[in-house]
């Protein structure tokens, strides 16, 4: 793209606000129930964070690849793609997080720690899971909108983050990449959307990184 | 026909001031159209956007209202909608409501070519003629300028086998100026589309001099700056003045000072309401204002 640095973000924004949150209400009562069972699935994370089984490591990296895969091909290719040319190109970014899940996550150690981003990491997990669907009503939208985990991106990507903050065992870093590439581009979204919600993926972005890159300065 | 600046103040005169064949056009109240140079064809000099607006994908229900939108914006007297395969869903949106209400005999329809292959031009053109489901574009223009070379000469050799009408160029909020002069120096062009509006005039400096000079229809985006404007003023009293110019509102305010401007021919502003639609539209209607209005309405804005 020519003369890139004259462009400012309002000139990518496609959409009005009314049609996006639309978008992911139409998307949400298209799939529900599908809301209650990838919070129960979240719950069951929690669970076997808290307490470890020897299987329940690769099947924590196995859910988050399923709900990633899912993501997109159920909210990228075939919803947002309706109202966002960009959405097929990220697609397979959420596909890649998918393998890299299986192929690392699988050996990593996934579980609550005390010490480390160990906290952080369960904030995040936590606000992503519980916090994050009530901020749609707090912003004076309808409980329609409500984005959960699993079911949309945001949530999902913040609760990858802070699961992955918590994992134990080498290359976890990977698995922050395309999360933290979502948030970015999530944020720079809402943002010009005028969401003031947009800053909770900042946030996530930050809280990651800082410890991330405190470690390798250590 | 080779089109001159006589021709274009031709069409300004023959719109909406003294041309006696066109005397109905110089009532007050009389809707203002301009001619095209190339062709002298007249088309109402307030069009349609759909730039975000008509991005609303397969919402059946924001659909619905995109579709009154043209169906006011046709019974008002409008001809121009503009779209780009950049818009999203908006070229489907548009086919979406021609299909509902009938493809008006006064459509004219304009798109552009955005894509950096140049080979890959014609199809996408076609694609996009496929969403609008019409037979062919009044207008192609080249998106940005991107890749502009390579699809001028596909726009070009359309045109001489008469699958389209008018061929030209765009840029937005004032990028790629000096190139988009050359081009327009070099290049047989019908239109040009540019931002122009009461606080954006860069283009007041060369390039409308020079589509007048050249006998290049000029089309305005963001005449609104994406709305911006019209919120930044939207607390603001109107000028009392605002009534000798016939204008009621903002919008209205700001769309005649763009449609007055000599070398401007049609605004596209953009809007998912009805009742903005007929303001707009009816803001095309006499009196404009002159250049000395004008220069009154673009610093009464500046000072507020």
């Amino acid at each position: 793209m020519s003369e890139w640095w004259t462009y400012s973000a309002e000139d990518f924004l496609l959409f009005s606000p009314r049609t996006y949150w639309r978008m992911i209400e139409r998307h949400n009562e298209a799939l529900w129930p599908a809301q209650l069972l990838t919070f129960l699935l979240g719950a069951a994370i929690l669970l076997w964070l808290i307490r470890p089984r020897p299987w329940s490591h690769r099947v924590i990296a196995g859910t988050l690849a399923v709900l990633w895969a899912w993501l997109a091909w159920s909210f990228l290719w075939e919803r947002y793609a309706t109202i966002n040319w960009a959405a097929p190109y990220v697609a397979p970014l959420f596909a890649l997080q998918a393998f890299l899940l299986l192929l690392i996550g699988g050996r990593l150690r996934w579980e609550v720690g005390r010490a480390g981003q160990g906290p952080v990491g369960l904030t995040l997990f936590l606000s992503a899971l519980v916090l994050h669907p009530l901020v749609a009503p707090l912003m004076g939208r309808s409980l329609r909108g409500a984005e959960t985990f699993g079911i949309t991106p945001d949530p999902t990507a913040i609760a990858t983050i802070g699961l992955v903050l918590m994992a134990a065992g080498r290359r976890s870093w990977l698995l922050l990449v395309v999360p933290l590439a979502w948030c970015i581009g999530s944020w720079a979204t809402l943002y010009t959307l005028g969401a003031p919600e947009s800053w909770l993926l900042l946030v996530a972005v930050l809280l990651a990184i800082i410890p991330v890159t405190r470690r390798h300065a250590d | 026909m080779t089109a001159t600046r006589r021709t274009v103040l031709k069409g300004v005169l023959a719109a909406g001031v003294a041309m006696p064949t066109m005397r109905a056009w110089a009532q007050p109240g009389a809707p203002t159209a301009r001619l095209i140079p190339s062709t002298g064809e007249a088309i109402p000099s307030v069009g349609l956007g759909t730039w975000i607006t008509f991005n609303v994908g397969d919402d059946v229900e924001l659909r619905e209202e995109c579709a009154a939108v043209m169906q006011a914006f046709f019974q008002a007297g409008g001809r121009m909608i503009d779209s780009s395969p950049m818009y999203g869903s908006s070229q489907e949106v548009i086919g979406y409501g021609l299909r509902k209400f009938g493809r008006p005999t006064g459509l004219f329809a304009a798109d552009k070519v955005w894509i950096s292959s140049g080979p890959r031009g014609p199809s996408q053109i076609e694609h996009s003629r496929s969403l609008w489901g019409v037979p062919h574009f009044d207008l192609l223009q080249v998106h940005n300028l991107l890749s502009w070379e390579e699809h001028l000469r596909t726009l070009h050799a359309m045109k001489a086998a008469g699958q389209l009408r008018y061929v030209g160029i765009t840029t937005s909020e004032g990028r790629r100026h000096e190139q988009f002069e050359v081009i327009m120096r070099r290049q047989p062009l019908d239109f040009v589309q540019v931002t122009y509006n009461i606080v954006d005039r860069e283009v007041e400096n060369r390039i409308l001099p020079l589509a007048a000079d050249r006998g290049m229809g000029v089309i305005i985006n963001r005449p609104f700056q994406q709305g911006a404007l019209l919120r930044r003023l939207s607390g603001r009293r109107l000028p009392a003045w605002a009534g000798d110019i016939g204008a009621s509102s903002w919008a209205q305010f700001i769309l005649k000072f763009i449609i007055s401007h000599p070398a401007v021919m049609v605004a596209i502003p953009a809007t998912s309401q009805v009742a903005h639609v007929r303001e707009n539209m009816a803001s095309m209607a006499t009196p404009l204002p002159d250049a000395a209005m004008r220069q009154r309405m673009a610093v009464y804005v500046r000072d507020l």
